[in-house]
């Protein structure tokens, strides 16, 4: 699961207000290269949400993005391969995404949350 | 890529081993998914540098269609771990970056009222609160949905999801006989501003549940393509 998938992500367990973003657990991470493109990169900053995206990444073991970052900043080639990297190709193969409320764990094996709830979850 | 090309791909995907029939698991066929991602890139540009969501991809065909044709970034929603986990080797075998969720299409966006904090805000809203957090970043939803043979009413389940979901466009393939009831349903329902029927499909469906009598069986469907109203729940 990559970056971008997370901060679409939320918990929807019953009773929970907000249950974005959720926490990640990063127990395996695996990066993998994709091309860059930066037209997709520059509509994509205006539509993900920045501070959840840069905690996310920095769960991930990156640390090189800055906590603020604005549309200027995209004229850099070096912000726009930082982005890059940690928007598509960190991936998380083995640990949870956690319910910013309840802390209950959604775990992610293979790459594949399971986001499924309980019956009393419900 | 040319239209038998992509079709050709298809063809080399894993199907359903052991196809759940409560959940209605049929293969969507490389013919009738190689014409749908093709006719909304080529006639549509709803595909290539793209944020693409595929629900109910079971074995990720038609999201895999989507990454060939120039997606950006695919997603596939399942409820069936088995399935994604093949998914996940077909995606590998054609050398693509997919995605997979596991969760529940009914869960995925809900209505509630709630105080929720978007970002250092703190808003009082009629608010979306399900697996999928509110936004635009996707922008086309592709997919082939239950018909709502075992469990009633599936089909426009997956539709009204899809219509909060996508920013853009939503394809979908639904029996011809519910023609009018789909578009009255997404139009006065579901916020869609347009539902047009882009052509009208044969689906093969193979023999593939033990009840079964025939050995094959050709169903007509229409495929479709719904827009959503703009930005009626995303201006937050």
């Amino acid at each position: 699961m990559r970056l971008l998938t997370h901060n679409m992500l939320s918990s929807n367990i019953k009773g929970v207000t907000s249950g974005f973003p959720l926490r990640i657990e990063a127990e395996k991470v695996v990066e993998k290269q994709v091309e860059l493109n930066a037209a997709f990169l520059k509509n994509m900053f205006a539509k993900i949400e920045w501070k959840p995206f840069v905690d996310a990444s920095r769960a991930m073991g990156y640390a090189e993005l800055p906590d603020e970052a604005e549309p200027l900043m995209l004229e850099s080639d070096e912000f726009l391969q930082k982005f890059h990297h940690a928007l598509l190709e960190l991936h998380l193969e083995e640990g949870a995404l956690v319910c910013p409320e309840t802390g209950r764990r959604f775990p992610v094996n293979k790459g594949i949350p399971n986001m499924l709830l309980h019956e009393d979850e419900v | 890529m040319k239209l038998k090309q992509l079709e050709s791909l298809l063809g080399t995907l894993q199907q359903f081993s052991n196809p759940k029939l409560e959940l209605e698991q049929y293969p969507t066929g490389p013919h009738i998914a190689s014409r749908m991602l093709y006719t909304a890139e080529n006639s549509f540009g709803d595909v290539s540098d793209k944020v693409v969501a595929d629900f109910g991809c079971g074995c990720g065909t038609l999201g895999l269609a989507a990454g060939l044709l120039g997606a950006e970034h695919v997603i596939g929603l399942d409820v069936d771990s088995e399935s994604l986990e093949i998914a996940s080797i077909n995606a590998d075998d054609l050398e693509l970056e997919m995605d997979f969720v596991q969760c529940d299409i009914r869960n995925l966006v809900q209505r509630g009222k709630a105080t929720t904090s978007i970002y250092k805000v703190l808003v009082s809203m009629p608010s979306e609160l399900g697996t999928l957090h509110v936004g635009q970043i996707v922008d086309t939803v592709v997919m082939n949905p239950p018909f709502g043979t075992r469990k009633k009413g599936a089909d426009l389940d997956f539709l009204s999801m899809a219509l909060k979901v996508a920013s853009q466009a939503v394809y979908s393939l639904h029996k011809t006989t519910t023609r009018d009831h789909v578009k009255r349903t997404a139009l006065r329902d579901y916020n869609a501003s347009s539902a047009e029927v882009l052509c009208e499909l044969r689906y093969d469906l193979p023999q593939l549940y033990k009840f079964h009598k025939k050995k094959e069986v050709n169903i007509a469907v229409d495929l479709w393509r719904f827009v959503p109203q703009k930005n009626q729940r995303n201006t937050l």
